[in-house]
């Protein structure tokens, strides 16, 4: 293979991966502290994308501006779902909290279903297909502002969770809730903040895809499970690895994908999952146990 | 007027009873010990204090004010703060990080730098472990951080849920003079402990807790006396 087609197809898959760090980082990060599977993750990521294609329709505000009423939209209704449905269930034995998510997913796709019909519909901007040329490798800009917003996105709630008194509070609670109860910290509020952000980096990348792929109401299915591929892979609750898992998963189904065909593309990551799952039944940075609740 | 007092504290799993009809109080400045067998509700009663279990009836008043019904973190923030039996610390976040952590309420972090100095004169190997992670420490550190970052709360009362657990008979003793330092600093302590005799040694005045029920209250001394502590606890 050429190093140029070699180079191109690298970069085309780090790009799909960087979309799918976006998912999976609030993914990881609702089971790290949490320890709540969210089904409805990719839905919130679905209604991000309505919210960027309505916007766009009905007043034609642009999705790199739409971005900034969508997110903090989604953010709330991040909250309303944790408030009336995550916090009621959280306690619960396991089954309940996977039907509870699983209820919300089925509940916003028939919703969206409902008030907007099956219609595939699509975002055209003028920048949707437009391409810049670094050497041989052509790269799409669109893709390349979700990716750069994504490792932004990874980066600083990293910080966040690092430097921070808040961010390390919920540490806290993610290696023990009782404890960091008995600290002083607020545990609601951690879950409120925890799942409102990661659902509203969901429908983040709902926006920033608009331009590239067609909404309709159960858009999100084709995403949710590599993205729970990613963030096993990565290791439960691990930031950092759901990022280079992500990275990698993109990358595989890009090479693959154009060695073999797209429908090898999906098989290959699951073989490289089950492998490295094999080796390392914790993930590539989760630390053995952590899916256990303490 | 003493600064914690409870009343009629009913607790249930369920159907399994574990507290019935409880009542007791902890003087301000008073160290108070919970004695009991395994099971007897012990640890489920500073479950119910700190606001991790709920209660079925009872009041439960600190400094004069109903605190039943409140969360956790804001009994924290009021001065009512434990240290957890199995030590429960951060394992994953360095010393320092889990001490900070301590101090997380508005009240304490006040006074964080000032608090976090005197917690590392009082453990000196706690300073020395600063950048480590707290799951890496010996047990006996593990507890000593335990302690430290239950200071860091700033407690008025500060609840003990067996401290010397699992630790070696060295380590014991000095779990325990820590636990009178602590308590010679002016501040009140509930302590609930297997180690009876040590415990009776530090303590102004106890309760015996049999299948969540009081059988028995009095002074140390009184209580280090009867037959029935010397034969159920004390081995005698």
């Amino acid at each position: 293979m050429p190093l140029d087609l070699t180079l191109q197809i690298l970069t085309s898959g780090l790009l799909l991966g960087g979309l799918y760090a976006l998912l999976a980082v609030g993914l990881t990060l609702i089971f790290g502290v949490l320890r709540v599977v969210n089904f409805a993750h990719a839905e919130f990521m679905m209604l991000g994308m309505f919210g960027a294609y309505w916007l766009w329709a009905l007043w034609g505000i642009d999705p790199y501006l739409s971005i900034f009423i969508v997110v903090p939209g989604v953010f709330l209704l991040g909250v309303l779902t944790d408030r009336l449905v995550i916090q009621r269930s959280i306690g619960a034995p396991e089954v309940t909290v996977v039907f509870a998510t699983l209820g919300v997913s089925i509940f916003l796709q028939n919703a969206a279903l409902t008030a907007w019909s099956a219609d595939i519909r699509s975002v055209t901007t003028p920048y949707g297909s437009a391409v810049v040329e670094l050497g041989s490798v052509r790269i799409s800009v669109p893709m390349l502002v979700s990716f750069v917003v994504a490792l932004a996105f990874a980066t600083g709630l990293w910080l966040f969770l690092n430097r921070t008194m808040f961010g390390k509070a919920i540490q806290a609670v993610a290696q023990n809730r009782d404890a960091a109860a008995l600290m002083g910290i607020d545990v609601g509020r951690v879950y409120l903040v925890t799942y409102s952000v990661a659902v509203a980096a969901a429908g983040a990348m709902g926006v920033l895809i608009a331009p590239l792929f067609s909404v309709y109401p159960r858009v999100g299915l084709s995403y949710i499970v590599t993205v729970f591929v990613i963030v096993v892979l990565g290791g439960l609750g691990s930031v950092v690895g759901a990022v280079i898992a992500a990275l990698l998963v993109g990358v595989i189904e890009s090479v693959v994908g154009f060695l073999l065909g797209t429908a090898w593309a999906e098989l290959a990551y699951f073989l490289v999952f089950l492998a490295v799952l094999v080796v390392r039944p914790q993930g590539l940075l989760g630390r053995r146990g952590a899916e256990v609740y303490q | 007027m003493s600064l914690l007092e409870i009343e009629g504290l009913r607790v249930s799993y369920g159907d399994m009873l574990a507290l019935d009809d409880v009542a007791l109080e902890v003087g301000a400045e008073e160290t108070v010990t919970v004695l009991g067998a395994n099971a007897a509700g012990k640890t489920t009663l500073l479950r119910a204090l700190s606001g991790l279990v709920p209660t079925q009836e009872g009041s439960i008043v600190f400094d004069g004010e109903a605190i039943d019904g409140l969360p956790p973190h804001d009994r924290v923030e009021r001065g009512l703060v434990q240290v957890p039996e199995g030590r429960m610390v951060f394992p994953f976040l360095n010393v320092e990080d889990n001490l900070r952590l301590g101090a997380y309420g508005k009240r304490a972090r006040e006074e964080l730098e000032a608090t976090f100095d005197r917690v590392l004169t009082l453990f000196p190997r706690l300073a020395e472990r600063r950048a480590q992670l707290a799951g890496s420490l010996s047990g006996g550190e593990q507890q000593m951080l335990a302690l430290g970052r239950g200071l860091m709360a700033r407690p008025r009362l500060l609840m003990l849920d067996e401290p010397s657990l699992g630790l070696a008979p060295r380590l014991v003793s000095e779990v325990m003079e820590r636990v009178a330092a602590i308590r010679a600093d002016r501040v009140t302590v509930l302590i609930v402990e297997q180690n009876v005799a040590q415990t009776l040694r530090l303590a102004d005045r106890g309760y015996v807790l049999e299948n969540g029920r009081l059988a028995l209250s009095g002074t140390a001394e009184e209580l280090a006396a009867s037959d029935e502590v010397r034969r159920a606890y004390l081995g005698m």
